[in-house]
């Protein structure tokens, strides 16, 4: 996937890598990938930052030590050795989170355990940290994290202020607001991430039909 | 008892692990496309879950004491390897019962669900058979949720979506829905 990038002119290498995950290849809006703490920490902004810098501390931590190990680690054996990589970084986030922000980590500490499991992680060490060296493979893991963390932001910041009417606890909409409560709750993840997905859909479809306009107005000329 | 009928209620309905707890969305939007599929995959996804909870529970009694800070470590690695073994002893001795579940086990070992399952027993204090009913309750209630979806999407395929929430955008409205519905569960149940 990452190889077929063509390389542009005036942009090095790293930096394709590193633009590619926040917007073009985004794990969570065109992907699909890490949806469990897309959704399941999102009922606040402030959840989803801090979940956005949890997965970004370990996807950097292992994409490193996977890169810089891939000579090392045998074939057959790569993917439980990614997953115990993985899970020693998810074990310091843990205990660092819980010493450092005890409120944030009782609501969200399970699923800080949970960044093991999730296949964004994974996939981007089986995919890029162990065929790339490691400058690369730290730009990927820049920006696929700052990508995931971008959704994660969007999706809590619009959870938040519809269903509490505040942004970072801070009040927004006044009191004359009647918040939508099932936008913190469950299903207002799903209905979250459909709407968002549908825009999306909207946009590239909307980009389509203009190109399709130009090539057509092109062949007249 | 009803201490546990209550455990099993609320994993199974109150608090389904696919729609409250976002777990094992994967299956959820990968796999369910047909009803027989994810009828099985549920089945495999109960046995799975068992097998986590009694692993789990052993650890944490005998091994964790010790070494809280490689919980994570040991979850992921001893859980993997006993479903591994075990897969290998069904095939031994019941192949009939590995052709229906096989294809699916080694996926689902990955799955957040089983994780996820170990780390909230632990979280909740339960002890062995809680901890049994609990997995049984979440295997229960991650099938009614496939079998659900899987049937959705079946009577959705030949309906005329508009084209651009077709396909991944339409799967989570519909999650969406039923998590809705789920949640008039919590009102049947006095909390515990």
């Amino acid at each position: 996937m990452a190889n077929a990038i063509e390389p542009d002119e005036g942009r090095s290498r790293a930096a394709q890598e590193l633009l590619k995950g926040i917007w073009r290849e985004n794990p969570v809006f065109i992907a699909v990938l890490g949806l469990c703490p897309a959704m399941a920490v999102t009922n606040s902004l402030l959840n989803g930052i801090v979940m956005g810098l949890a997965t970004m501390f370990v996807l950097m931590g292992s994409s490193l030590l996977v890169s810089m190990l891939r000579g090392v680690i045998p074939k057959q054996v790569r993917i439980s050795v990614f997953i115990i990589i993985i899970a020693s970084f998810v074990t310091t986030v843990d205990f660092v989170l819980q010493a450092i922000a005890y409120e944030v980590h009782k609501e969200i500490g399970a699923f800080i355990a949970l960044i093991v499991v999730n296949c964004l992680i994974l996939g981007r060490q089986e995919a890029f940290a162990s065929k790339h060296p490691m400058k690369l493979a730290l730009a990927d893991a820049v920006g696929m994290s700052l990508g995931f963390a971008l959704a994660l932001t969007m999706i809590g910041g619009i959870r938040e202020i519809l269903g509490n009417g505040s942004l970072l606890g801070v009040p927004l909409l006044g009191d004359s607001f009647e918040p939508w409560v099932i936008m913190i709750l469950p299903p207002g993840g799903f209905l979250t991430l459909g709407l968002l997905l549908t825009i999306f859909a909207w946009f590239k479809a909307r980009a389509k039909a203009r190109a399709a306009l130009e090539t057509k107005e092109l062949s007249h000329v | 008892m009803s201490d546990l009928a209550w455990i099993f209620a609320s994993a199974c309905l109150v608090n389904n692990f696919t729609l409250s707890y976002f777990l094992g969305l994967c299956p959820f939007f990968g796999v369910t496309g047909r009803i027989e599929t994810a009828y099985r995959l549920g089945l495999a996804n109960i046995f799975v879950l068992v097998i986590t909870s009694l692993t789990a529970s052993f650890l944490e009694a005998y091994v964790l004491v010790d070494a809280p800070y490689l919980r994570l470590i040991s979850y992921i690695v001893v859980i993997a390897s006993t479903v591994q073994f075990v897969e290998m002893a069904i095939k031994k001795l019941s192949p009939a019962l590995f052709r229906a579940l096989g294809i699916f086990l080694p996926l689902i070992t990955t799955n957040c669900a089983i994780l996820g399952l170990a780390i909230f027993q632990q979280s909740r204090g339960y002890d062995l058979v809680q901890g049994l009913v609990y997995a049984l309750g979440a295997g229960a209630g991650l099938m009614l949720a496939l079998v659900i979806m899987a049937g959705l999407r079946e009577e959705s395929e030949l309906n005329d979506v508009p084209s651009l929430v077709r396909g991944t955008a339409m799967s989570f409205f519909i999650a969406a829905i039923l998590s809705m519905a789920f949640m008039g569960f919590a009102g049947l149940f006095s909390e515990a």
